[in-house]
């Protein structure tokens, strides 16, 4: 048990190596003036500076976070009043029933949740864009922080709030007093969690984003689709180091609440 | 009597999101599903899924879908397994985790690189000895990428269910005798079936209704239901017979969560 066979940790290496080929492909050609991601011929930073001077992919990265951030935040403050409902719905049944309903949206692949939104959009007469794209983030990502706030609210002790009423606590009080941050490691991840999937969504994003309004995943699977650019390559480092500090902060975050939770979903 | 009212106001904004988000989309979809592509009523759609091009997309999605899920298990168990092993498994397995973070297109839009005519894949091959081929648009390269995204979501449950095991059921199965190998298939096995299952699934159902990968990596044909239904929804514009692909597929998909679903626990995903 101790040990690890030798041909274990082969593997393991030959299996961390190639989840790591591409990523790290796609940053060093970013370096490479060639212009492909092949014969790699000197070191420039040329296609850095084309991302950081194109003013439209700015505005979309703008664009990208902003939608991120509002529906993180937004999703958040809904998915801990619907961990909230379901944790104070007594009936087993119904706790059943709303909770298979949480996870539709968890379950459902990406292709059937940007078709139907998209139908709702139209059918409601929401016109495509920010809007719409705002709406699907924030409508996908509740069910996320419900799930990661629930467990720790049926962690919480009932006790707990039974001695801030006793010493006299109304129920808004008991609420921020001592219910929510209780919580607020998991509501915290379950932000982290909304904030990346938000980032990381493109099939929702491309059936409901319309003409004028575009996120990052969707700009990039356009400008793949007609081949390769190295500012995609530079863009992705970027991207990387971002998202490498966002993951920082999560793991810092989840360790305090004790365990991840709720890793996995999207795809 | 206090207490009542404060529960029903959590469950207004969320009861508001079941219904305009979860319940009024499959309704929709539903009722989308029945209408021609003048807005009436009519049953082609339905009659137009069991025609034999449709019936192929389906058996091909589900073949695809297949593939994915047994590559992902047979490379992703034997990982996890010796990741419980490592010195700093939560340093491994966060190891593990990262490139989940990173944004899918570009995971994606490496492998057009990568596997490129003149890419590291070919060029690997060539010092081989086996020749550069075509790499990109073929039917290997969807299957590798597609497994590359999804193992890290085989690998979790299947992680957790071994962490799970209590240690000592393998001493006493190894002082009763038992080899290594009967041990790992009469008890490690079985008894971490749930994380398979949970794996199995979370690889199975999004592996079905695959477009972006498909289109980036597979070329630009319409093979699985995936892209069948971003292709009526988007360029064809023909909603009823995209709702009613839709429509299949997640009746396809209850019955896959409801026959595998029944013992899952919370925590293994």
């Amino acid at each position: 048990m101790k040990r690890t066979h030798w041909w274990g940790r082969v593997y393991l290496l030959v299996v961390f190596a190639v989840m790591y080929t591409p990523i790290v492909y796609l940053m060093y050609y970013s370096f490479n003036s060639g212009g492909a991601m092949h014969d790699f011929q000197s070191f420039t930073l040329k296609w850095y500076r084309d991302v950081l001077s194109d003013d439209r992919l700015l505005m979309i990265v703008l664009n990208t976070i902003v939608i991120a951030l509002l529906s993180a935040a937004i999703a958040t403050i809904l998915g801990v009043m619907g961990a909230l409902a379901i944790y104070y719905v007594k009936q087993q049944r119904a706790k059943h029933v709303l909770l298979a309903l949480n996870n539709v949206l968890i379950v459902s692949p990406d292709v059937i949740i940007g078709a139907s939104f998209l139908l709702l959009f139209t059918i409601a007469g929401i016109q495509l864009g920010f809007k719409s794209v705002l709406l699907s983030h924030i409508a996908f990502s509740v069910p996320i922080v419900v799930l990661m706030v629930l467990p720790k609210l049926e962690e919480m002790s009932p006790t707990l709030i039974d001695a801030a009423r006793d010493l006299g606590a109304g129920h808004w009080q008991v609420l921020s007093g001592v219910v929510l941050p209780f919580l607020a490691p998991s509501i915290w991840a379950g932000f982290f969690m909304a904030l990346t999937y938000s980032l990381d969504d493109f099939a929702v994003t491309f059936f409901v984003t319309g003409n004028g309004f575009s996120t990052l995943s969707v700009e990039i699977y356009s400008r793949a689709r007609q081949g390769i650019s190295l500012s995609i390559n530079a863009l992705s480092t970027l991207l990387f180091l971002f998202t490498m500090l966002l993951v920082v902060g999560y793991y810092v975050l989840s360790q305090k609440g004790g365990r991840v939770y709720g890793i996995g979903g999207r795809k | 009597m206090m207490e009542r009212t404060w529960r029903n106001w959590y469950l207004v904004p969320y009861g508001i999101w079941l219904v305009l988000f979860v319940i009024a989309p499959i309704v929709f979809l539903l009722y989308e599903s029945f209408l021609d592509m003048d807005g009436h009523w009519t049953l082609a759609n339905y009659e137009k899924v069991l025609t034999p091009i449709y019936l192929k997309m389906m058996a091909y999605s589900f073949w695809y879908a297949f593939l994915i899920t047994l590559v992902s298990l047979l490379i992703g168990y034997p990982t996890a397994y010796w990741l419980t092993k490592t010195k700093h498994k939560q340093l491994w397995l966060l190891l593990l985790i990262l490139p989940m973070w990173v944004n899918l297109l570009l995971k994606v839009y490496a492998f057009l690189g990568l596997f490129g005519t003149y890419g590291l894949a070919n060029a690997l091959l060539q010092t081989l000895g086996i020749g550069a081929r075509q790499l990109l648009f073929t039917d290997f390269s969807f299957v590798f990428v597609s497994v590359y995204i999804f193992i890290p979501f085989m690998v979790l449950p299947i992680f957790n269910a071994l962490e799970e095991l209590p240690p000592s059921l393998i001493d006493a199965a190894r002082d009763l005798g038992a080899s290594a190998w009967t041990t790992f298939r009469r008890v490690v096995f079985p008894l971490t079936l749930s994380g398979v299952k949970a794996g199995c699934q979370a690889v199975f159902i999004p592996a079905l209704s695959l477009f972006m990968i498909t289109r980036l990596v597979a070329g630009n044909r319409v093979i699985t239901l995936g892209t069948a239904i971003e292709q009526h929804f988007l360029v064809t514009q023909d909603w009823g017979m995209g709702a009613t692909i839709a429509v299949v597929l997640m009746a396809a998909m209850a019955v896959i969560v409801v026959l595998t679903g029944t013992g899952r626990k919370e925590g293994s995903r």
